[in-house]
């Protein structure tokens, strides 16, 4: 270990930390423009096509755990390093308050696991405070996104359909799969209780779109990472073309500690970081600075970047940054589809992900709850993995055999292959992600005394759900019991009820967090401008989920590149504008 | 149910899944608590490396324990027409690695262990895999059917229903049981929806 603190000759025009969508937007954006950018990630390398880091198209027999989720969240196969705990990088929670942190120490961080929903905000999203009294406003709308959602669904590739409804905009989409069985059962379920069933968006190529990236061959593992780029992650679409510009210096392993300003002008000068496979300290110095770790981790950053000139942490004189943190809702419920047994079969595998959604259908003027949700369906001849055929005791005493015999619950032998391959893609599951209202009380701070592994001053949450959280929940059981039992299906389990606030995920348990570092006109309440730039600071920019005044009901991923994209554009104009 | 001639060639590499000709060597490895080296081909970190090949040398159950283990994997997934036997698979192995991988899974495991023996013990004087076929039946018989089961041998139910769910899925988990199940995805292909005869029976 070395205590020296070592600095990088080169003074770069922009460093970026943070690889994952929004850094990788950035980095992607800028080097195209011929800006020379330094990109520190915390995590390794990371290329879904070299040998050395793929999972996808693995049998489960190639893990010893088949596929468990012992050592990675997701189970052994799934692309993302990290999870909610990491060695040496601990957090806490406030007591009587959860939160739980989802970080994916890699190139392109979270961006290989995801589920690819790329939903674009509709024009409501932006309008929260105005149009039903609860929360704030944007101060920006959909029409001022609306030209970077464009130009990210042609740069990246998305598939879906156009459906016309307001506040669910259509992009530009490659044709959808075609539907599996139980989504043909799930849509007719939903047709029949006037619930819509539409195409899922989901960035995937189900055409080629130029020749970098090769086109989806329906493995169903878009959660592995693609080893022909024919999805969307960060590394492999963003990061990986950007080092091909030339323009792009990309340091891994690297742990940013804090941004380092001037204290005479008040501007950014860069930022130092832990070299986490020697321990040591390095500066690099940049003429801007942009922030791209994820909500949490920039929030984080600010904060412990203190200075005589900026004791409340950088870019913080409203004091609002850790506040507002809001994740997804989340909570779901699978069911039996006895229609569904003895099926006959075939490959099944699809895209990686739901073929089919359901956006939010309802008005919450008509209900107890003040904000909306969409469901996200599962199901299929999927590949057996960790957790296959087990529980087969509840299930294989109710339904009688072809020869109408009924055999008691659980046993052993023959009968138990014959059960396996009777129930086998008999099987739904339905899951809602619904909006969460932003409070001020939730929110994220320096723990007091504590550090991680490198040093650096560690989070403390503080998150409580409110009533419209768990109303939401309990409106998504009822909706999932429906549509079952439309479709002839029967709810496994017991209806989750109040005492487990209806089976409402644990905050930070959808990995949608966002919301730390608010962007708005008034710098007394927020600490980003429109272009999320810091009002306080004006050649400091945060790229990720934290600026976002509200999430919707839509997975943010896109918005993330859509906003980055723009942000970037504005980077760009103010340069040559001579301004930053 | 479709069967196929599978066990033809089943050629598998990774620890836990011994071929049917290599079966009784790898039993007796197990037993000696000799495992074989684990191969990580499965993109691992060089944390996760470091993790599987140490929980690869150590070794968990004792050859008593494995006999147990051994016999009840029988139990539940024989072989049947040209499908392997769990055990064929080396199952057996495989619960051996999840107790190592899965702590909490120790306790349940050594634990309806013990339960098994000592009730074979009260019952027939011996254990379990030292009495006969039939006496062996007569316990599995009394623990495998949750809804029938008595009270006093709940702890035998919760046991087997334990060593149910990991025979099925480290047997399904195997290239046998995916012939067993006629699974043929993980391929690539050009998805273009159920067969039409499929969405036919079900009129859509």
């Amino acid at each position: 270990m070395t205590f020296q603190i070592k600095e990088t000759p080169e003074i770069f025009d922009v460093v970026i930390v943070g690889s994952g969508a929004g850094g990788g937007m950035a980095a992607y954006t800028l080097t195209k423009a011929g800006a020379k950018v330094c990109l520190l990630e915390a995590g390794s390398y990371y290329d879904p096509a070299d040998p050395q880091y793929i999972t996808q198209m693995k049998n489960p027999w190639e893990s010893p755990r088949r596929g468990a989720s012992s050592t990675r969240p997701f189970g052994d196969f799934d692309a993302a390093y990290g999870g909610w705990q990491i060695e040496g990088e601990p957090y806490s929670a406030v007591k009587g308050t959860e939160f739980h942190w989802f970080r994916s120490r890699m190139l392109g961080g979270r961006t290989n696991h995801w589920g690819r929903i790329s939903l674009r905000f509709g024009p409501n999203d932006f309008k929260r405070g105005s149009l039903t009294g609860i929360g704030d406003d944007w101060p920006i709308g959909y029409d001022d996104l609306k030209p970077f959602y464009d130009k990210t669904d042609k740069l990246i590739g998305i598939f879906g359909s156009v459906e016309n409804i307001y506040n669910e905009p259509d992009g530009i989409y490659l044709p959808p799969p075609p539907m599996r069985l139980h989504e043909h059962f799930i849509k007719k379920a939903g047709t029949n209780l006037k619930i819509p069933v539409i195409p899922s968006r989901l960035s995937i190529l189900t055409r080629p779109i130029n020749n970098e990236r090769g086109s989806c061959f329906y493995c169903n593992q878009c959660s592995r990472g693609c080893n022909k780029y024919a999805d969307f992650s960060s590394s492999s679409v963003l990061v990986i073309p950007a080092m091909k510009t030339g323009n792009l210096t990309l340091i891994n392993h690297a742990m940013v500690r804090e941004v380092l300003t001037d204290q005479a002008t008040g501007l950014a000068t860069g930022v130092s970081y832990v070299d986490t496979k020697t321990m040591a300290e390095v500066s690099v110095r940049a003429k801007r600075v942009v922030l791209g770790a994820s909500a949490c981790e920039s929030a984080r950053l600010l904060l412990n970047s203190k200075s005589a000139r900026f004791p409340q942490g950088l870019a913080n004189t409203s004091g609002v940054i850790g506040k507002y943190l809001n994740d997804s809702t989340g909570a779901s419920r699978s069911a039996f589809v006895p229609s569904l047994m003895n099926r006959d079969r075939y490959n099944e595998d699809g895209v990686g992900g739901s073929h089919i959604y359901s956006p939010w259908w309802l008005d919450n003027n008509k209900l107890d709850f003040a904000r909306g949700y969409h469901i996200e369906y599962g199901g299929g001849m999927g590949m057996p993995g960790y957790g296959f055929g087990m529980g087969m005791h509840n299930n294989n005493g109710k339904y009688p055999y072809p020869n109408g015999e009924k055999l008691p619950a659980g046993g052993y032998g023959s009968r138990l292959r014959e059960d396996v391959n009777r129930f086998y893609g008999a099987h739904i599951g339905m899951a809602g992600r619904g909006e969460p209202i932003p409070l001020e009380t939730n929110y994220c701070e320096i723990d007091p005394g504590k550090v991680d592994k490198y040093g650096i001053p560690t989070l403390r949450f503080h998150y409580k759900w409110s009533d419209h959280e768990i109303k939401q929940a309990k409106h998504m059981q009822d909706t999932f019991e429906e549509l079952i039992i439309e479709m002839g299906g029967i709810p496994l389990g017991n209806k989750p009820g109040a005492d487990t606030n209806y089976g409402l995920e644990a905050p930070g348990k959808i990995i949608h967090e966002i919301g730390t570092v608010r962007m708005g006109d008034n710098p007394n309440r927020s600490a980003l401008n429109k272009y999320q730039q810091a009002h306080d600071v004006k050649n400091l920019f945060v790229v990720d989920a934290g600026p976002f005044v509200s999430q919707g009901d839509k997975n943010v991923t896109w918005t993330i590149l859509a906003s980055s994209m723009r942000t970037s554009e504005y980077i760009i104009d103010q340069v040559k504008a001579n301004k930053i | 149910m479709k069967r196929r001639d599978l066990i033809k060639n089943i050629t598998l590499t990774s620890v836990g899944l011994a071929t049917a000709q290599v079966l009784p060597a790898q039993t007796e490895n197990i037993a000696a608590g000799k495992p074989k080296k684990q191969k990580s081909n499965y993109g691992r970190t060089p944390d996760e490396i470091k993790r599987d090949e140490k929980l690869a040398s150590e070794t968990f159950f004792t050859p008593g324990e494995m006999a147990v283990i051994t016999r009840l994997c029988d139990i539940i997934l024989p072989a049947e027409g040209t499908s392997p036997s769990a055990v064929q698979v080396g199952v057996p192995a495989f619960i051996e690695f999840i107790a190592k991988d899965m702590p909490y899974q120790q306790v349940p495991l050594r634990g309806g262990i013990m339960w098994l023996e000592n009730y074979s013990r009260k019952l027939f004087g011996k254990s379990f895999v030292a009495i006969t076929p039939a006496n062996q039946m007569t316990i599995v018989d009394a623990i495998a059917y949750p809804e029938l089961a008595t009270p006093a041998v709940s702890a035998g139910v919760a046991f087997f229903n334990l060593m149910r769910d990991l025979t099925l899925t480290g047997f399904y988990t195997t290239e046998a049981g995916f012939e067993d199940l006629g699974y043929v995805g993980n391929r690539p292909n050009n998805w273009e929806g159920p067969p039409a005869e499929v969405l036919k029976k079900f009129n859509f």
